[in-house]
């Protein structure tokens, strides 16, 4: 097994290794800003993963997307709050083992499910099957009525953030009598 | 092309395990964490896990059309709609609350 592993090629074993001990840092580091910091490492290492794949498209859209808005957007929540710091307290031993076991048993489970089943050999599909000309154009036809259907759906959630996100007048004032 | 020999010595399997792996980590953070920004932040592992397996079943089965990376930048503009309200209603309960501990929102139990 880990001779096999080792045989595999060198971008994918380093970007993989990158990827998954981001993703444990994510969820394992006590100071969330340092879980947003590895997030994004994480995610530009899966965008390495995208132009591999011949995905360039997403691999920019993923960049800006998820590692330039998303989590700048967690990160500017996090600094509003002002939660940077260890303030979350620490479950009991026996979430951790009950968690962790959970966890663990959903790996096992997919990836025995796997085992069994055949694997593909390697079609390749066309050089610039993933630049923005070709996914622009595929986007306008066959994928129109979801493209504007998600046009709705950006606005309705804007709508729903403002609205959620707008201090009412006589909260604050509920908010200190439960306090007094 | 360079890139074709990388993907001789490997095949989906490989982008499976990787996938199942960044999935289960999420999965755990879910499972693990109480803060709940960092429970958004293990969404959006788990919704990149399944966006990079997407990806890889794309380019392997030699999709002509790239309906896989259509899927992939619709589940991107979800995510994207799905942050943005979670996070404010993270910020409405701190508002609320002055914690983002989401084992304190048990109030509908008793």
């Amino acid at each position: 097994m880990m001779n096999s592993l080792f045989s595999l090629p060198l971008p994918f074993l380093v970007l993989s290794f990158i990827t998954i001990l981001c993703a444990l840092y994510v969820v394992t580091s006590k100071n969330p800003v340092h879980s947003v910091l590895a997030l994004i490492l994480a995610f530009f290492s899966i965008s390495a993963h995208y132009v591999l794949l011949n995905a360039q498209f997403l691999a920019i859209v993923n960049l800006m997307v998820y590692a330039g808005a998303i989590m700048v957007l967690f990160l500017f929540v996090l600094m509003l709050l002002n939660l940077n710091k260890d303030s979350e307290p620490v479950k009991s031993k026996i979430w951790g083992i009950a968690a962790t076991i959970s966890a663990g048993m959903l790996l096992l489970v997919i990836t025995a499910a796997f085992q069994k089943s055949g694997v593909a050999i390697y079609k390749g599909s066309a050089d610039d099957i993933g630049l923005v000309k070709n996914l622009g154009r595929v986007l306008m036809t066959d994928y129109l009525v979801p493209f504007e259907l998600s046009g709705i759906l950006f606005v309705s959630a804007m709508v729903g953030a403002v609205l959620l996100g707008k201090r009412e007048s006589n909260s604050e004032s509920l908010l200190d009598k439960g306090n007094s | 092309m360079q890139l074709l020999n990388i993907f001789k010595s490997l095949d989906i399997s490989h982008y499976i395990y990787l996938s199942t792996v960044l999935f289960s980590i999420g999965m755990f953070g879910v499972l693990f964490r109480r803060n709940a920004i960092v429970l958004l932040m293990c969404i959006e592992l788990m919704l990149n896990a399944v966006n990079l397996l997407m990806v890889a079943f794309s380019e392997y089965m030699g999709d002509a059309q790239a309906n896989g990376q259509m899927f992939v930048f619709f589940i991107m503009v979800v995510a994207a709609a799905e942050a943005a309200v979670g996070l404010a209603i993270i910020v409405m309960v701190y508002r609320n609350t002055r914690k983002t501990d989401v084992s304190f929102l048990d109030s509908l139990k008793d």
